[in-house]
């Protein structure tokens, strides 16, 4: 934790020179195809709650594979937890990668894992001792109302169900950085209700939240959050806070 | 950080799959590699027990008869290093060249030389053996036994090579078999590798999944093939000790040998197991 975070009527306060995520002329092409992102400057402050929206096709899970390190620029500069990653050794990005959680848009659950072990994965990867995460998973199964299933496969699993273990797995190691890609998606009103609860519960431990959505009254549900748009690959910036986000963010809410 | 503890759950993430080839085709490859190899241990012993005794054991030809035995006799028995000193008897020559010249050379008409063997002790070099006889009857013919045995030294050393570029071949089949394993292992689980490698686990990591699986099945198969191999072998040497095959002297394998056969299965597992690592790591490269 940052030395210059603290606690305020719950909120997270932090400096403005505290960026998580800087992309700087940021600029991504699939092999010789067309760029599908194109001069991407913005800053994600730590602690912050941002949305990011736009239409299909827009770029919003490609912004979002070049932020979980799934994909590495063609052009520009991306520093995250205040390190240069762009053009940073493979071998190197595990370590990051573990700081990151992420919830897929297609949840991308191994099929052959229970919900539990789905669950227990980055803490297991983490090499963390099996007690703790017994406790850890059962926890935020309980969290997100799948205590009793935790034996299910994710085949056995509704669409809805598989997303909540997606997004247990994604925070259980209460990453500092969470990338979630339409996390709503396939639960009804009072579930995304629900989740969109944990990560503002998430957000005010200290987690940094990006959440990619077309769920216009989740924006909505969501005070002080932050709002950037793709259209074309570029970036629109409507509130005109994500190149000099306000400090302290969510205390000013 | 702790490795990537290789306990029960972990196993479960990587789940059988495929068609369990694996250990079968290891299997096979085994029982012929170790049926290869004891032949080659069995060849190499073979040439070093032949080799041994010829460097040991002098031949005194005598073309005229035995009209100069006594003294090249006498002058091999005060040579350095000399054990023993046999003149052969003048029957068993004429048996020896019976096989090539039939009854006839039982006939007291045909010259046959003599012959004198001589035995060196361990490390003596047989030189002064050679000077004192040829001093002593320089019409004789002297020379070691490894002489007149160096085609056939030659040929089982020739035999030896084949062996070992057998087992050569071999071992580059099941590292073949392990690879294509492997990626085919590999990309049965690349959804569940991606998932992995997205949450922060490393390359060595992902690896040691599946290296840990094809060292099992290698170790698998191996034992079942070179078990079967083995119990060929034994019963092979048990036929040999008691029928006729004691040519070269004992048996044909040592038990060290035997030990080395045996532990072919373990070495196989290595290899299977740095095979399916490179492999593995070879693939992951692609991802960023």
């Amino acid at each position: 934790m940052p030395e210059n975070r603290v606690r305020e009527q719950g909120w997270v306060k932090v400096s403005g020179t505290d960026a998580i995520v800087e992309f700087d002329s940021v600029g991504l092409r699939y092999g010789t195809g067309a760029e599908i992102l194109k001069d991407l400057d913005f800053r994600l402050v730590r602690g912050g709650f941002t949305y990011l929206t736009g239409a299909s096709g827009a770029g919003k899970t490609s912004l979002l594979k070049l932020l979980y390190l799934a994909q590495r620029p063609t052009r520009g500069r991306i520093r995250l937890f205040g390190e240069e990653l762009s053009h940073a050794p493979r071998t190197a990005m595990p370590a990051y990668r573990r700081r990151i959680g992420v919830v897929f848009q297609d949840f991308r659950l191994v099929r052959h894992l229970s919900a539990f072990d789905n669950v227990a994965l980055p803490l297991r990867i983490a090499g963390r001792p099996e007690r703790e995460i017994a406790v850890s998973v059962r926890e935020l199964l309980d969290w997100v109302g799948l205590a009793d299933r935790s034996a299910a496969h994710p085949p056995t699993l509704s669409g809805g169900e598989q997303q909540r273990v997606a997004i247990a797995r994604a925070v259980v190691g209460h990453p500092e950085l969470l990338v979630a890609d339409e996390p709503t998606g396939n639960v009804d009103s009072d579930m995304a209700k629900r989740l969109l609860h944990l990560f503002e519960r998430l957000n005010e431990l200290g987690t940094t939240v990006l959440v990619a959505t077309h769920d216009v009254s989740l924006i909505a549900a969501t005070k002080g959050a932050q709002l950037m748009r793709l259209d074309g690959g570029e970036l629109v910036d409507p509130t005109g806070m994500l190149r000099h986000p306000p400090s302290p963010a969510r205390a000013a809410s | 950080m702790r490795a990537f503890a290789p306990t029960l759950a972990d196993k479960r993430l990587l789940p059988q799959g495929g068609t369990r080839l694996t250990p079968w085709l290891i299997g096979v490859l085994m029982f012929v590699a170790v049926l290869v190899g004891a032949a080659g241990l069995a060849i190499a012993n073979a040439a070093a027990t032949v080799a041994r005794g010829a460097e040991q054991r002098w031949s005194i030809q005598l073309p005229g008869g035995g009209g100069q035995a006594l003294a090249a006799a006498a002058a091999a028995r005060q040579a350095n290093g000399v054990a023993a000193v046999r003149p052969v008897p003048d029957e068993q020559v004429r048996g020896l060249l019976r096989r090539w010249l039939g009854d006839e050379a039982a006939g007291a008409d045909l010259p046959v030389p003599a012959l004198i063997d001589v035995e060196l002790r361990p490390g003596a070099n047989g030189e002064d053996l050679r000077r004192r006889v040829l001093a002593a009857a320089p019409d004789v013919s002297i020379q070691p036994f490894s002489e007149q045995l160096g085609p056939m030294l030659r040929g089982l050393r020739t035999l030896q090579g084949l062996t070992f570029t057998l087992l050569v071949l071999l071992a580059a089949a099941i590292a073949a078999a392990v690879m294509l394993a492997t990626r085919g292992a590999y990309d049965t689980h690349r959804s569940t590798v991606a998932v992995l490698h997205g949450i922060g686990a490393t390359d060595e990591q992902l690896a040691a999944l599946f290296q840990q699986r094809m060292a099992r099945e290698a170790l698998v198969g191996g034992s079942a093939g070179a078990i079967l191999a083995l119990t060929l072998v034994l019963l092979m040497l048990a036929a040999l000790d008691s029928g006729t095959a004691v040519a070269v002297g004992g048996s044909p394998l040592r038990p060290l040998d035997l030990v080395m056969l045996g532990v072919l299965p373990l070495a196989t597992g290595l290899l299977a197991l740095l095979v399916a690592r490179v492999t593995v790591l070879t693939a992951l490269r692609a991802d960023p």
